[in-house]
């Protein structure tokens, strides 16, 4: 990253510049490089301050120390619950040599520089960060401390820097006092990290820095951003899947109170207020004709999707196939149609002025949702700056956020500021949801009671198959859909034989992604179907699943998960005074994650009584963060498996609010959940979507234990 | 029409032209209380909880007609890093948020259920915490709820609480 020594004053460094709008004073600005040619402009203030190197040298804005001694850190990614902010806080200061609690994070404006090429999902964010951010840490710190050697006139060997300040014998300064008189920088080569061992905060479990925002109800959020002189629109949307609009009253809609206009677009048809309660009452209150040309039902969706239907394509295969006359057990799963129901509707709020945009928005996508806006303006992608805001939950609802478009063309015809927000109803009939899914899978046993040969065939709607986010030649592996097929291969690569057939189905209604995509209903599949061979072959099923397991570092470390939920959690593989166990792992991103649930049954409801976690994401950096990643998993995919499903009524899809979409809250949350991580890699790997995959077979497994009953379609029917 | 009534113990008197207007928008987008939130519009999930009289309430479905002379608490009175309610310091020990849109709303739900239940068992922190929460922080919300109701015993508490409980026992 930064391989070449020398003076590089005005090339990869800034100082100066007030920052108006926050109120301190910028000192010292790290910039570093960004291939793609950009502007800076609002996020460093002043201009007149700043001057920086434009040919070929594209400036991103990392770090920058204020007048008190705070450092921001300007984030690429952006901050859904995952705890992000804090783990970036954490590897910041350990190589900055600066107290955590005087981090400032903050989301990066995409007019700084720093924008993320992708997005803020895949449960990448600290695995990805964890190599470059420390070294722009210490490469940052070694500055100044070579400064601080400069300005004493000592060598820089002799200096200390502790906790936000430099020392030589009796001598002290802040950084920002270093930073605050130097006007040409020594940018060395990148220094040699610290051993994780030296670390004071990476690998503890400090609060997140955002704990204190969200517990006294700071306006963070999408939902919470203003502009001055901002009017309210919102989009009139159909209930019913494929509707166009035909007509509306629109005089009728311009006499309510406080609306102001209209606004008619290609793609959609706007009412834009001076209130929010003004323009939903309006677009409740609208005559509006709509047409359709088929009315689905979910019987219809049901038929279209099935194992044997749609584009078929071989994603594993190792030896042969099962042979039918030999098969010993088949068994048939199937997962509905999942909603996100995140807290927060999809918010944004767009200025338009001639040659410039703003955006406030609540997204997961800041480089997708410029290009867009750039797109259907045909304004250039510097001249729009992409604000993000923290987001009411993420869970890939924000991985696709084309109403930045809508209300940027409202505010384009009003010639004011327009905020936009979904409805409830509109979150649930237009999400983009987890599509159903289908599983056959079959077995031939050995005489030993092992598993010969083994197939899966699933069958999905688009996960990542024409997903804005992808270029279309990597939406697709051997001609499979790269997000349906998370956790649909075979994790037992000690199985001589194996076979994964993935089938892709078009449906009528937009799918995507949804937190782990394919891997809550591939592991339900396979996690449910080895617990029955199991079972058939009386065998204990964590010790069925390790002889399968082959003897790699990824083997090695699935074992390890498995043996340790084991004994955390005295699994029994029979029902103790009418408490029963059920086990499942599965392999995500390379995270081993295993799970065992204990339930029993009171009246005709299932009680969850405790969850037993062993994940092993590598080394984490927030223990804390990543346990509450895991508790956060385990009732969402609790949640899916027991209550969550939509269905196609009449055309349209439902139920459109909470409680009808029923979720897991308190009383059904499981009172006690442990959870146990290993360290089986030395760097952080993935951690948000992992713990989703077994839950939802350890939930069924044990249900199937307790009752004799095979769970085979979520939600689990248990009346 | 005039309303006045008293936001965070603040004397507060608005103009509305709508008496219908649900008292969720005229907190957030006329008084700019942004800490509660809009999450449904219909009463299902919770994350627009404030205190009426002590008394938690879903304000997105609570028309402003009605709150003359009342007492309204939200998440920006109920306490602030200098002076943090018990509920807000048991919700940071226990570091409960992740996205955290929803927890203003379970804070104020659970601000109200021990202003009428001091300690509160399982079982009725089951029946009436009744919000969403989609990040699946529940398991820590009830641990926090828990401390939080041994600390308002513990400390007999700072001053609004005392006060909503004198309020809402009149």
């Amino acid at each position: 990253m930064m391989a070449k020594t020398g003076k590089i004053s005005r090339r990869k460094f800034v100082v100066g510049g007030a920052l108006g709008t926050l109120g301190v004073v910028s000192l010292g600005t790290i910039l570093f490089r960004n291939p793609i040619r950009r502007k800076i402009y609002e996020q460093v203030g002043a201009m007149d301050n700043i001057s920086y190197l434009g040919e070929g040298v594209e400036p991103m804005l990392w770090f920058e120390i204020t007048e008190n001694n705070l450092i921001k850190l300007y984030s690429p990614k952006v901050e859904m619950g995952q705890g992000t902010f804090t783990g970036m806080a954490q590897i910041a200061a350990d190589e900055l040599n600066f107290p955590v609690e005087d981090i400032q994070v903050e989301h990066a404006a995409s007019a700084s520089g720093n924008l993320d090429a992708f997005s803020t999902g895949g449960s990448t964010s600290i695995a990805s960060l964890w190599q470059p951010l420390r070294e722009l840490s210490a490469t940052f710190r070694v500055m100044l401390q070579e400064q601080a050697a400069k300005q004493w006139g000592v060598p820089s060997g002799e200096i200390e820097m502790r906790e936000g300040t430099a020392y030589h014998q009796d001598k002290t300064k802040t950084y920002a006092e270093i930073a605050s008189v130097t006007k040409v920088w020594d940018v060395p080569d990148t220094p040699e990290l610290k051993p994780v061992s030296d670390y004071a905060y990476v690998g503890k479990p400090i609060p997140r820095v955002d704990l204190k925002a969200k517990v006294f109800g700071d306006p963070i959020f999408g939902m919470d951003a203003e502009m001055p002189n901002m009017l309210f629109g919102t989009v009139l949307r159909p209930t019913q899947i494929g509707a166009r609009l035909v007509s509306l009253d629109k005089s009728e809609i311009l006499d309510m109170p406080g609306i102001t206009s209209v606004v008619e677009e290609e793609e959609f048809t706007a009412i834009v207020g001076r209130s929010a309660h003004e323009v939903l009452r309006a677009k409740q209150q609208a005559k509006v004709n709509w047409e359709v040309d088929e009315e689905w039902t979910s019987a219809r969706i049901k038929s279209m999707l099935e194992v044997g239907k749609g584009k078929e394509a071989l994603i594993q295969k190792q030896g042969r196939d099962v042979e039918t006359d030999n098969q010993t057990l088949e068994l048939a799963f199937r997962t509905p149609i999942g909603a996100h129901a995140q807290l927060e509707p999809n918010a944004v709020v767009a200025d338009y002025k001639e040659n410039q945009i703003t955006l406030k928005i609540a997204t997961q996508v800041v480089a997708l949702t410029r290009k867009e806006v750039a797109k259907a303006t045909g304004i250039d992608e510097d001249d729009i700056n992409v604000i993000p805001t923290f987001l009411g939950g993420g869970f890939g609802r924000r991985l696709h956020t084309p109403h930045a478009v809508h209300a940027v063309l409202m505010s384009k015809a009003v010639g004011k500021p327009v905020k936009y927000f979904f409805t409830r109803q509109e979150e649930f009939q237009h999400d983009m949801f987890r599509p159903p899914t289908h599983h056959i899978l079959k077995a031939e046993l050995n005489n030993e009671g092992g598993i010969e040969a083994v197939r899966h065939d699933f069958c999905s709607g688009d996960v990542a198959v024409d997903a804005a986010l992808l270029p279309p030649v990597l939406n697709h592996i051997l001609g499979a859909d790269v997000g349906a097929m998370r956790g649909a291969l075979c994790q037992y690569g000690a199985i001589e034989n194996i076979r994964t057939v993935a089938w892709h189905v078009d449906l009528p209604f937009a799918t995507s992604w949804w937190r782990s995509l394919g891997l809550l209903a591939n592991t339900f599949a396979w996690e449910s179907f080895m617990d029955e061979l199991a079972l058939k072959t009386k065998q204990n099923p964590l010790e069925f699943r390790i002889q399968h397991i082959q003897d790699d570092l990824a083997g090695q470390r699935l074992k390890a998960v498995i043996q340790k939920v084991g004994e955390i959690s005295g699994y029994q593989d029979k029902v103790v005074d009418g408490v029963a166990y059920g086990f499942a792992a599965s392999t995500d991103a390379g995270t081993p994650c295993a799970q065992v649930v204990k339930l029993s049954k009171e009246g005709n409801q299932i009680k969850v009584h405790k969850v037993f976690c062993v994940m092993d994401p590598g080394l984490s950096v927030n223990p804390d963060q990543v346990k509450a990643q895991c508790e956060g998993a385990i009732i969402m995919g609790l949640s899916a498996s027991l209550f969550e499903k939509m269905e196609v009524e009449e055309g349209a899809l439902t139920p459109t609010i909470y409680g009808p979409y029923q979720m897991t809250t308190l009383k059904t949350a499981p009172r006690d959940i442990e959870v146990v991580l290993l360290q089986g890699i030395d760097q952080p790997g993935p951690v948000g979507e992992p713990p989703l995959g077994p839950i939802g077979a350890a939930l069924g497994n044990a249900i199937r234990r307790l009752t004799g009953e095979r769970p085979t379609n979520m939600p689990f029917n248990l009346s | 029409m005039t309303i006045s009534f008293y936001l965070n113990k603040q004397l507060t008197e608005i103009d509305v032209e709508d008496g219908s207007t649900p008292l969720l928008w005229v907190l957030r987008d006329t008084l700019n209380a942004k800490g509660t939130k809009f999450g449904c519009g219909k009463a299902a999930c919770g994350a627009c909880t404030v205190l009426i009289d002590g008394q938690a309430v879903r304000s997105c479905v609570y028309p402003i007609q009605l709150i003359e002379e009342k007492q309204v608490t939200t998440i920006e009175g109920l306490g602030n890093p200098e002076h943090p309610h018990p509920v807000q310091i048991a919700w940071q020990e226990e570091i409960v948020p992740q996205c955290g849109y929803c927890q203003p709303g379970f804070i104020m739900a659970t601000a109200g259920l021990l202003n009428e239940n001091p300690n509160p068992t399982d079982d009725d922190i089951d029946n009436a915490i009744t919000n969403v929460c989609r990040c699946g922080t529940y398991y820590r919300m009830r641990k926090a709820i828990h401390k939080a109701a041994s600390l308002t015993q513990d400390e007999s508490t700072s001053e609004e609480t005392t006060e909503l409980e004198t309020k809402s026992a009149e």
